[in-house]
């Protein structure tokens, strides 16, 4: 085979890969959302191949979540020393053992975990230290569910892989509410929000071609401008307040993505390389075969 | 290939040059990079390395008993030992033990009424008795070790003494172990 | 080829040895050195990285069965303690839900090789049959895997799957609760699918053993698809070590760095969101999809109106695959010397791509946004019901009425005589032969 003759056929391979894969790709995001208004984009430093997480950033939305979403939000997936892994908000590159970081082991201390005291065998409640879960305000789904109007606040552990373009639909989701449209019949409990996945036209008064996108949130609209305090000089606006939580949920969902992506740099210059020699190698050995 | 019998620049295909020796040297390289992870992937995840120290509070063991707490899976004896014992473990004479050590070796300091060992014979093991055997430390059931009131290997098959586990005495009634 | 002669001398004592006893050292040289048609092109590596996919998946499966949890209370946040907290587990975990997706990748283009160059003909049907069973077992393994991470695309996978075998009359709902351990998928379920998600791989390594067997004894085909003649042999095969070795090892690393491309950078793209979301009985998702290798299958289950027809039809697009050799009347494998078949070959790829984007869309929708049309018997004829209905039927046209038909009446190119000469006037003519050889 000449080398003309191999390559296109490797092309035709590649092009009718890629082509599979991309049909894969898109076959998806048609049915992801009803009618909601498409994510505007939050501008993360995490995205592509090579985005890393703002630590700032991490930190500022841990307290906008610790202080405003906790309140009503778990999130069962987290530990306390989770925060302190390389790349997360807390790390200390000078403390190896995240159970050991010292921010780490005031924010866990902070929070009141349930256990059994190992003498008497009672309920009690204590610090906490960096091995445990974050605490969840309710103490089971259904109470969870009794305290806010009979709908349950999802837990936001996973929740940036939990909905597509996860970040971006978190920031826009929490900076989007608006006023409903005229026309729009709001039941009790009820929240308007563009970014919402929904279908209104049953509750849509107006014209049937024009339903507006979006759809009813069971959640008041959570942040006000001012709301959290920023010691580094960030803007105390509700904007950048959804920016910085949405970019830590992001975090939260995949605290090792960004050395997954640092690592996979590595593995694909590696397999260029050895795609290279083991081609030149192929190239050597079917010299001379007529094929 | 026959054609190729008559062709000057023909060479052995399986001739070993620099390149195939590259390529064979990636692949090799390729194999090891991906086991690696999975073979990593078996050693003590960051949950189980995050409960790695416990606190325990001494107020909580008499005088001349033992308490058992658990510590990365394993038992540990938090022993308060009566003078007696103390005065047993200390006037024994070098010579006579297996692995020599002196008790104020395996006691901190100011604190030697408190012994904290790991609870598992070093022969394959088992959890030694307390209070029983020939030295009036611990007997292990397993296979007949003898251990004295400072955990010390004194008869039997076990090769060394009881382990004392990295711990500090964070106020005068609490140690941290590991 | 199947009366390739062992060409291995055992040199050592210790070969020796082994080859009066147990001749696996005579077995792997033989292998080794086995004749193969040197005109393979890169369409016959898929196999070498089949195997490779299959050898991942399982690497990886046993680590990960180490850390998962088959309990409904446990298993979602197993899962995430794998990507959380084992060391490299996010790569592993990764590297096995992305795996599945890149296995089929592989297997589709593996069996539409084999499709259009003839490769399920006489003397390798049971090649063929073989390869169907295994592809049928991927399927199985891939939806059983899919259940395991408790979310709630699994969960409801699961239900509506198990669902299609209630759609058997008389039988069906007894099966159903067998299935499942229980009146709904729940714990006894979760349980006994991880059992056979792990019995199965090894279900199939055994059936690719036999694959490679029935490969071996029956002789590769090769892209001009003619039987190579005894005395052609020297001139027209190469041993596989190091020829095809080389250029399959060349072949994988193209296919490793598209696998890593999603494991490292993009893991969840080939995923739904949905199944980050834990699994909740009272609770359906807005819109349920496959995974996307099993949306042709979902489509034409759809494309039939009758619960149990559509079941049928989904199991006999798949049958359909078995009985191939017996279907296709053409005296020519390759298709390359087929030119009608070949447009219909290629109709039948664009058929099965566009089987798999109806199955990811909803029924009613327009496919042309805006459209007039009209009602045609239960819906609009622009949606992608009727779509679905259309492209279903090109599929089973194919295998049923094309592949008997078109090999009856069609009139074949020339086909040369011998892989290395592309058109030979006569057949009687090794010169001709010979000379090609220069080139390259």
């Amino acid at each position: 085979m000449t080398l003309e003759t191999s390559m296109r056929s490797m092309k035709k391979t590649l092009v009718l890969i890629a082509v599979a894969a991309g049909l894969a790709v898109s076959a998806q995001p048609a049915l992801a959302e009803g009618g909601a208004k498409h994510p505007r984009s939050g501008g993360f430093s995490f995205e592509g191949p090579f985005g890393t997480f703002d630590q700032g950033q991490l930190q500022r939305g841990y307290k906008v979540y610790r202080e405003v979403c906790a309140s009503c939000h778990g999130m069962d997936l987290m530990y306390f020393r989770t925060l302190a892994e390389p790349g997360g908000p807390f790390y200390d590159p000078h403390q190896e053992n995240p159970a050991a970081n010292r921010f780490v082991k005031v924010l866990a201390a902070e929070a009141q975990v349930p256990d059994i005291d190992s003498e008497t065998g009672e309920a009690i409640m204590r610090d906490g230290v960096p091995a445990d879960r974050f605490p969840n305000p309710y103490p089971n789904a259904t109470a969870a569910a009794a305290g806010n109007g009979g709908a349950m606040p999802p837990d936001l552990s996973v929740m940036a892989k939990a909905r597509h373009d996860g970040a971006n639909y978190i920031y826009s989701l929490l900076a989007g509410y608006r006023a409903p449209p005229a026309g729009l019949k709001v039941g009790p409990g009820q929240y308007y929000n563009p970014y919402m996945a929904g279908d209104l036209s049953s509750y849509w008064e107006g014209d049937a071609h024009h339903v507006p996108v979006g759809g009813f949130i069971a959640m008041p609209p959570p942040l006000q401008n001012g709301q959290v305090t920023y010691d580094d000089g960030a803007a105390e606006t509700v904007d950048q307040y959804s920016k910085d939580v949405a970019a830590f949920i992001a975090w939260a969902s995949d605290p090792k993505q960004v050395q997954r992506k640092q690592s996979g740099l590595g593995v694909m210059i590696f397999l260029f390389l050895f795609a290279g020699v083991t081609y030149l190698s192929y190239r050597r050995i079917w010299k001379g075969v007529a094929h | 290939m026959a054609a190729d019998q008559g062709d000057p620049n023909h060479q052995d295909p399986n001739r070993r040059d620099f390149i195939h020796i590259a390529a064979g040297a990636a692949a090799v390289g390729a194999g090891a990079m991906a086991a690696w992870p999975l073979i990593n992937s078996m050693n003590p995840a960051a949950d189980t390395l995050a409960l790695s120290t416990i606190e325990f509070d001494l107020t909580k063991v008499q005088e001349g008993q033992q308490v058992v707490i658990k510590w990365q899976g394993k038992p540990v004896f938090v022993r308060y030992r009566t003078p007696a014992e103390i005065e047993q473990a200390r006037s024994v004479s070098m010579g006579a033990l297996k692995d020599p050590q002196s008790d104020a070796e395996r006691v901190k300091d100011g604190h030697q009424q408190y012994l904290v060992v790991i609870g598992s014979c070093t022969h394959l093991g088992c959890v030694p008795t307390f209070g029983s055997g020939d030295f009036g430390g611990w007997f292990c059931p397993c296979h007949g070790s003898h251990y004295d009131t400072s955990g010390r290997i004194r008869k039997g098959p076990a090769p060394i003494n009881l382990v004392v586990p990295t711990y500090e005495y964070v106020s005068d009634t609490r140690v941290k172990i590991g | 080829m199947s009366d390739h002669e062992s060409t291995y001398v055992p040199k050592t004592g210790i070969e020796k040895w082994f080859d009066s006893r147990l001749p696996i050292i005579r077995f792997g040289a033989d292998y080794m050195s086995l004749p193969t048609p040197k005109n393979l092109n890169y369409w016959w590596t898929f196999g070498g990285i089949l195997a490779l996919c299959l050898v991942i998946q399982i690497a990886t499966g046993v680590i990960l069965a180490m850390h998962y949890v088959p309990n409904t209370e446990l298993a979602f946040a197993s899962v995430e303690r794998i990507m959380r907290d084992v060391n490299g587990g996010d790569l592993i975990r990764y590297t096995h839900a992305n795996g599945a997706s890149m296995f089929f990748i592989a297997v589709y283009l593996h069996m539409l090789r084999g499709l259009y160059y003839g490769s399920y003909k006489a003397p390798r049907e049971m090649i063929w049959i073989i390869g169907c069973v295994i592809f049928f077992l991927m399927i199985a393994t891939a939806f059983l895997g899919y259940v395991l991470p408790w979310g709630q695309m699994s969960f409801w996978g699961a239900e509506v799957i198990t669902n299609l075998i209630g759609a058997v009359p008389v039988v069906g709902e007894p099966i159903l609760i067998w299935l499942r351990g229980g009146p709904a998928i729940d714990n006894a379920t979760l349980n006994r699918f991880f059992s056979l998600h792990y019995l199965l791989p090894f279900v199939i390594a055994g059936c690719v053993v036999l694959h490679l067997w029935a490969l071996h004894h029956a002789g590769q085909n090769n892209p001009v698809g003619i039987l190579i003649p005894k005395d052609r042999q020297k001139k027209d095969t190469v041993p596989f070590h190091p020829y095809f070795t080389v250029k399959d090892g060349f072949a994988i690393i193209l296919f490793l760095i598209m696998f890593a491309w999603f494991v490292f950078f993009m893991p969840n793209a080939l995923g739904h969101a949905d199944n980050y979301i834990p699994a909740n009985a009272l609770q359906t998702p807005a819109h349920i999809v496959p995974e996307w290798y099993m949306l042709p299958f979902y489509a034409i289950l759809r494309a039939i109106p009758d619960k149990f027809g559509g079941v049928v039809a989904m199991f006999a697009a798949i049958g359909v695959l078995f009985v191939l050799p017996w279907l296709d009347t053409s005296k020519v494998r390759s298709m390359r010397y087929r030119p009608t078949m070949r447009t219909f070959f290629i109709i039948f790829v664009l058929v099965g791509m566009g089987l798999g984007w109806c199955g990811a869309q909803l029924p009613d929708a327009q496919v042309v946004p805006g459209m007039p049309s009209f009602t045609l018997f239960d819906g609009q004829l622009n949606s992608y019901l009727w779509l679905t209905r259309l492209l279903t039927a090109y599929y089973f046209l194919f295998f049923l009425v094309l592949m008997p038909l078109v090999g009856l009446r069609e009139t074949p190119r020339p086909i040369p005589a011998t892989i290395s000469e592309p058109v030979l006037p006569t057949v009687d003519d090794p010169l001709g032969a010979g000379s090609s050889e220069q080139k390259g």
